[in-house]
């Protein structure tokens, strides 16, 4: 059963109408392929309006859509001979965070991301994708070991953020955080990140210090959530809506603010509609930008990654 | 509502408040004490019945800090502004103006440098009244420039932090200041220069999950609220009540976030002390110049060896690279 989002109403209607046609036609009542072939042009043009004018809020519904393929999605589609790898040899293993080594297009790779969970009981396990910092301590430890065996680092981001928590603050998350951040920064090989759902701040950034930042059509990116956004700065969670809109956190928006490199397209209707589409763009996207990168050296892929964020927002003299 | 209240009253009260300055008194936000302004200043703004370290200002930060409070503060460049075209229920460049009126500054960091104890040091001091101390494109840029002058000069870069996170307004320019700043200080740890962080209420939020925590030491003042998440988000999280004394300074040290709790007056002898250990490692001509026995201990490394190291000790009287203009 697909699960539509609120503006795919007359999606869903379209769609119900041809289950329903195909159901009729499997009675041998009637010849319906002339009107289902009708029906599914109209669904693919409505499918086109909604999704080329998406809202920023619209966006963060599709970004947070449950069926869109999360970060072991990408691993499953894109990496062969993944071993996982888990722990930060301090405190715990997080299940918000999944990395291992594996094969990318027939190069062995780091991979890190942040998983929400497809079930239930998965997402309560997985936190729904919210780290702690034993979480972003493993991140940081496979990204040393990255560096150490000279493999890129591809990591794919999706959460809603760090997790808010006592046991997490007396761990000192945001020393985890920061130090995520700075590993990101001083390693001598390519860091690709894309943010494929939600890049939920700190939480977020903390992975996607790249070389280049990539990101999906309808993902979002923002420094706090929009419900976040308007309890703080409108004080009525009404405002959603308008805070969406105010933070510029779509992949357009960043794209145009210089803040992300590239933007990967999604099929029609979102990555959700079809995620093996969805993620097959995205390998594409990744072996262009780790061909280019693996042609520099450990120490200019450092500078030049560090330039970069040097220079984000800098002011003009 | 009428002419009384309209007019009449708010010229008696401004003549009133001529009369009898309200700033003359203020009350401890912890204990309530009223305290005389200059008692205030004289005890570096801590209260002096309960201790609370009140909120201060730059300006008294760095008069606090340096030797004989002196110091040069560099001029910082105006921010790019309004890059999203911000707009809640008031411009984000309505809101940019106030705060730049209200303060003085173009942002929420004033830069400075000089000397404590002798030894150079830039300091990078949050005001957390401008627009409570958030971190945007402003402070990143003021915090790169802090960076690369203690690079030029050669000397400790301290920060003192006292905000509440990212600049919302700046949205996502203001979550890249995180890796941005980071980089920053990355570039002074390279050089081997001391980075050193004094934590102050509040520091939380993407200032302190980026280079607030990245300090080769990090002292914090008493009572100061250091954290990531806000109180109020992790309530309404968890749904618990949070202990006693959580994410207070005092809870950090206890949790390994922070090498030292330190009390105001003790701060600048603290850093003097830090910072000469850090930049000057040598002992001084004075300690290795004491007169040594001219005997052999029996069992000890032949002395010769020793004393040749001393010698070079006792000629090395010299400042660390880059003090001597």
């Amino acid at each position: 059963m697909r699960h539509f989002l609120d503006f795919e109403k007359p999606i869903a209607d379209l769609e119900g109408k041809i289950e329903e046609l195909k159901h009729l036609s499997g009675t041998g009542e009637m010849n319906i392929a002339d009107e289902v072939g009708k029906l599914q042009a109209k669904v693919e043009r409505q499918l086109r309006a909604t999704y080329q004018k998406l809202t920023a809020w619209q966006k963060v519904q599709v970004a947070r859509h449950s069926d869109r393929p999360h970060a072991l999605d990408a691993i499953e589609h894109l990496i062969e001979d993944f071993q996982p790898l888990a722990g930060d040899r301090s405190f715990a293993d997080d299940a918000a965070i999944v990395g291992g080594i594996g094969r990318f297009r027939g190069r062995s790779v780091m991979v890190i991301g942040t998983e929400k969970g497809a079930t239930t009981e998965q997402r309560v396990r997985r936190s729904f994708g919210m780290a702690r910092p034993e979480g972003y301590r493993k991140a940081r430890r496979l990204m040393q070991m990255a560096d150490r065996f000279a493999l890129p680092i591809l990591t794919f981001v999706d959460t809603a953020g760090a997790y808010p928590g006592i046991d997490a603050e007396a761990r000192g998350q945001a020393e985890a955080i920061a130090r995520s951040i700075e590993t990101c920064l001083a390693v001598r090989v390519p860091v690709i990140a894309t943010i494929i759902g939600e890049g939920g701040s700190g939480g977020a950034v903390a992975l996607a210090v790249g070389n280049r930042v990539l990101m999906f059509e309808h993902a979002v990116y923002s420094v706090i959530s929009p419900e976040g956004c308007a309890s703080i700065l409108w004080r009525s969670g009404e405002f959603t809506k308008d805070a969406a809109e105010a933070l510029k956190m779509t992949a357009q928006d960043l794209e145009r603010l210089g803040v992300i490199d590239a933007i990967v397209p999604e099929p029609l209707g979102g990555a959700h509609r079809n995620p093996k589409v969805a993620l097959s763009s995205l390998g594409k996207a990744i072996g262009e930008a780790l061909d280019d990168l693996a042609k520099r050296d450990g120490g200019q892929l450092r500078i030049e990654r560090r330039d970069k964020f040097l220079a984000m927002g800098a002011a003009e003299d | 509502m009428n002419w009384i209240t309209n007019s009449v009253l708010p010229k008696i009260q401004a003549l009133v408040r001529r009369e009898v300055p309200d700033n003359l008194w203020h009350k401890c936000v912890a204990c309530g004490q009223m305290i005389f302004h200059r008692d205030l200043e004289q005890n570096l703004h801590v209260c002096p019945e309960c201790g609370h370290h009140l909120r201060i200002g730059p300006i008294e930060r760095l008069k606090m800090v340096f030797d004989e409070g002196k110091y040069d503060t560099i001029q910082l460049p105006k921010p790019a502004l309004d890059p999203l075209k911000f707009r809640d229920q008031k411009r984000y460049t309505d809101r940019l103006r106030e705060a730049q009126t209200k303060t003085g500054r173009n942002d929420a960091m004033v830069v400075a440098h000089g000397t404590i104890g002798g030894v150079p040091a830039v300091a990078a001091v949050f005001d957390f009244g401008f627009m409570g101390g958030s971190m945007g494109t402003g402070v990143g840029d003021a915090l790169v420039r802090a960076a690369k002058l203690a690079e030029t000069q050669n000397a400790a870069l301290l920060v003192f932090p006292s905000s509440g996170g990212a600049r919302m307004q700046e949205g996502i320019l203001s979550l890249m200041q995180m890796p941005r700043t980071v980089a920053a200080v990355d570039r002074i740890k390279e050089r081997g220069l001391p980075f050193i962080v004094i934590l102050t209420d509040p520091t939380t939020g993407g200032v302190t999950a980026s280079f607030a925590m990245l300090g080769d030491i990090h002292l914090a003042e008493p009572g100061s609220i250091i954290g990531f998440a806000g109180q109020r988000v992790i309530q309404e999280t968890i749904r618990e009540q949070l202990p006693d004394g959580f994410q207070r300074a005092e809870y950090l040290l206890e949790h390994g976030m922070v090498d030292a709790v330190v009390h105001r007056k003790d701060l600048k002898a603290t850093l003097g002390r830090i910072l000469a250990l850090l930049l000057r490692p040598r002992p001084t001509a004075q300690i290795v110049a004491l007169p040594q026995p001219d005997v052999e201990i029996p069992g000890k490394a032949p002395a010769t060896k020793d004393d040749g190291k001393s010698t070079n000790h006792v000629a090395d009287t010299r400042t660390p690279a880059g003090e001597s203009d």
